[in-house]
């Protein structure tokens, strides 16, 4: 199942790291909603359909913003996937 | 493909019907209700027919086969591994205790809520996957595997059941609590009934079983928990999407808020708790002496009315009283300072509440003091968002499930669903800690004694702990500091509170029961799975039959069901933070390991070994130093040194970077990884490679 020597042809290499810049700059997206805005709640108390901004972003606009950086990673991998002639044999 | 369309399909048909006949059995009950059918025995048939739905999912479910017992078959469609992923994650913690927390902390409960969905894009972007395309059986197995040896798979596994069963004990509490409410059986009778309920299922069809299980489990909880705060929203508001509108009743909210902070009569109830601390902090000076005094003057009071031939209602309220005293000055002690303390929160504006809305405490424009309470707080809830987050995405009965779809492709797709399903739950929490509040505010806070609403007396009856009332300024109107209210009430109580029949109740009881069962199911498989597997067959005896691995399993669950409720039984104290405190043991034992393993060519075992020792081991001796019930248990008394202030429940901030750390500088100062492991890595990171 596993292969013992390590080759990796260079179009799979660039596949990994596309995968890897993909990765960072979701990762960025998700820290800089997390923490980021999270560390400026209290200046960003302006109203918000209803809400003080931040108390809706806690509570409702970074759960949004997860769950697009999770359908949207499932997305583009697939893409990737299919460009790079790596997706998984059909069965 | 098209035979996992025609599974899926028929995996469609049977869920909708399964829908659809829970629905209708609600009705029936509902139904039966009008007719005049007692609610104990509407708590009963929930109890018993919510157990034996399990039950038979589980028979019907049964298996010897490893792949079925272990990983499902892997043939679990994205859309069902999520729905069975949010049933595992979503505890009795969040089913219950969410609301409340949120009710109680306003802004600074959201950390809860940003925490555990957040987790999931960790686990979607660093680990699903790479597990799922990695494809055996624990998450042990991975460290194993990778970095070689028996250390990184021994420690994984140790690190494995330590987090679990902490958690375990918790659902099985939580599982008795829920019984013994819904039944009025004994706690202990309550656990054990559960306990029946979870292993009939994870016993017989591992993890097949239980995943069913666990979808069907999703469904009623969810059902549960939107049906309350969808009724409590159109009655408040005439809009059935609480999601959307609660923001209008957070505004009110905060209003009346402001109102309630200068109201007189709070005041007034305020200033009386103020001057109870005091008096109760001028007897612990001298414990000893204030009981010797409180005993003489009941004594003597008793006496006095006893010679003016009192009315006997007065002598007995006075022969109360005096056997109320604490018996010795020990107990003097503990229930002064206990009284003390509530006294002293009670003379705090909103009941010693934050105002719902208002981010982080203290003042960044105020004097040092506010200065330094709103930075430390921010500082809080950061580290707990980080450590909730990164603990998500490291505890593996959670990983575990990904192992369960049939391709890397339905991983990933798996994730969002789960998130989806996740997300349902947690957006509805803090809209109904809003609607809950608005209601407590304009419905109870300033009413009469004898015309508060119904459910106010109901459940104060039930139980003194999750509601009491004391009108301490006698002016026969509730105030807000004069009301104490636990956090498990916010959900028990919601339906009760939009006024919908008491079949709903028991509803929601059943959704917490399903919760606290779905997750307990998955724990245990996972702890019983680490040692069949990963200890018994991988190291003891690799030429072990399948057959006999599964059986071994099966034992082990038996045990490991009948130890966590045994500590379960014995109510262990401080239960809550034994859970959150899993968090950051997984975070910090298993996410660097996991994460490098799979990032960095360059980790090797010996490493990965002492960096899961490092992470965990600053984890565990931050919070053994630090929190107040850990330093009783292990006798430690020297004073407590916060780094950056931060709470004991964080501790895994610290314990995250030092595995990252120790990692990586003993990578890179030691040999290579063996080629096989380098192999494994490139297996892992490419969907088409066998």
């Amino acid at each position: 199942m596993i292969p013992e020597r390590p080759t990796v042809a260079p179009q799979y290499s660039l596949y990994w790291r596309k995968t890897r810049a993909l990765t960072a700059v979701l990762l960025l997206i998700w820290a800089g909603v997390s923490f980021g805005v999270t560390y400026f709640a209290r200046d960003l108390d302006f109203e918000f359909l209803g809400w003080p901004f931040s108390f809706w972003m806690a509570g409702q606009g970074a759960l949004l913003v997860y769950g697009l950086i999770i359908a949207g990673y499932a997305w583009a991998m697939d893409r990737l996937d299919q460009a790079h002639g790596v997706q998984e044999p059909e069965e | 493909m098209s035979e996992r369309q025609a599974f899926k399909r028929q995996l469609d048909r049977v869920y909708a019907w399964y829908t659809l006949a829970f629905f209708l059995f609600v009705l029936m009950l509902a139904g039966l209700e009008q007719l005049g059918l007692p609610r104990v025995w509407i708590g009963f048939i929930f109890l018993l027919s919510t157990i034996a739905l399990y039950a038979v999912i589980g028979i019907m479910s049964r298996t010897t086969d490893a792949t079925e017992y272990y990983v499902a078959g892997r043939r679990v469609p994205a859309v069902y591994n999520g729905m069975a992923t949010g049933a595992d994650w979503m505890s009795a913690a969040s089913f219950i205790g969410l609301a409340g927390t949120l009710y109680l902390s306003g802004y600074n409960g959201l950390a809860f809520v940003m925490g555990w969905t957040g987790g999931y894009v960790l686990v979607a972007l660093l680990l699903a996957p790479y597990l799922r395309k990695f494809g055996q059986f624990t998450i042990p197995d991975f460290l194993g595997e990778r970095y070689g040896g028996h250390w990184p798979r021994l420690l994984g596994m140790g690190a494995a059941i330590v987090c679990s069963f902490t958690y375990l004990v918790a659902q099985i509490y939580g599982v008795g609590l829920i019984t013994s409410h819904l039944t009025g059986v004994a706690f202990e009778l309550g656990v054990f009934l559960g306990l029946g309920g979870i292993l009939v299922c994870s016993f017989l069809g591992g993890m097949r079983a239980v995943t069913w299980t666990q979808v069907a489990q999703y469904i009623i909880l969810i059902v549960a928990y939107l049906i309350p705060v969808v009724w409590l929203s159109v009655k408040q508001t005439g809009a059935p999407v609480p999601q959307l509108v609660y923001g209008f009743q957070l505004e009110k909210v905060t209003a009346k808020e402001k109102l309630l902070t200068h109201d007189p009569k709070e005041l007034q109830v305020r200033e009386l708790y103020r001057q109870r601390a005091e008096t109760l902090t001028e007897k612990l000076r001298d414990p000893a002496a204030a009981l010797t005094a409180d005993k003489a003057a009941a004594e003597a009071r008793l006496t006095a009315l006893r010679e003016a031939n009192a009315p006997s209602a007065a002598i007995s309220a006075a022969e109360k009283a005096l056997s109320a005293l604490p018996r010795d000055v020990v107990s003097a002690r503990t229930t002064w300072s206990r009284a003390r303390d509530e006294a002293l929160l009670k003379s705090r504006p909103l009941n010693g509440m934050a105002p719902h809305a208002q981010q982080y405490a203290g003042d960044p424009d105020g004097d040092a003091d506010a200065q330094q309470a709103f930075s430390t707080s921010r500082r809080n809830f950061l580290a707990l968002v980080f450590c909730l987050m990164v603990g998500t995405a490291a505890l593996p009965h959670i990983l575990m499930r990904y192992y369960t779809t049939p391709t890397v492709r339905e991983a990933r797709r798996s994730v969002t669903w789960s998130l989806f399903f996740i997300f349902l739950l947690y957006v509805t929490a803090p809209a109904l800690a809003v609607l809950v509040k608005y209601e407590v505010f304009h419905t109870v806070v300033g009413t009469p004694l004898d015309q508060l609403p119904q459910w106010v007396a109901s459940w104060h009856k039930v139980d003194a702990s999750l509601m009491a009332i004391r009108d301490i300024n006698m002016d026969g109107i509730l105030q807000l500091n004069e009301l104490t209210i636990a956090g498990d009430i916010v959900v028990l109580a919601a339906p009760e509170i939009g006024g919908l029949p008491y079949v709903v109740t028991g509803l929601v009881a059943a959704g917490g029961l399903a919760a606290a069962l779905s997750t307990a199911d998955g724990l245990l498989l996972t702890i019983a799975n680490a040692l069949s597997h990963d200890l018994y067959y991988k190291m003891i005896d690799p030429n072990a039959s399948t057959a006999r691995r599964v059986t071994i399993s099966k034992v082990l669950l038996l045990v490991v069901a009948l130890a966590a409720a045994y500590v379960a039984a014995q109510k262990p104290a401080d239960i809550l933070f034994l859970v959150s405190a899993a968090f950051s043991f997984a975070a910090a034992a298993f996410f660097p390991a996991l994460v490098l393993g799979i990032f960095w060519k360059r980790a090797n075992g010996i490493a990965a070994a002492l960096g899961m020792v490092a992470g965990l081991g600053v984890t565990v001796y931050y919070m053994v130093t630090t929190q107040p019930w850990l330093r009783e248990a292990f006798g430690i008394t020297q004073p407590i040194a916060l780094w950056w202030d931060i709470l004991p429940i964080s501790a895994g901030v610290f314990g995250v970077p030092v595995g990252f750390a120790v990692i990586v500088l003993v990578s890179l100062v030691t040999r290579r990884p063996s080629p096989k492991a380098q192999a494994l890595v490139e297996f892992v990171r490419y969907p088409h490679r066998r």
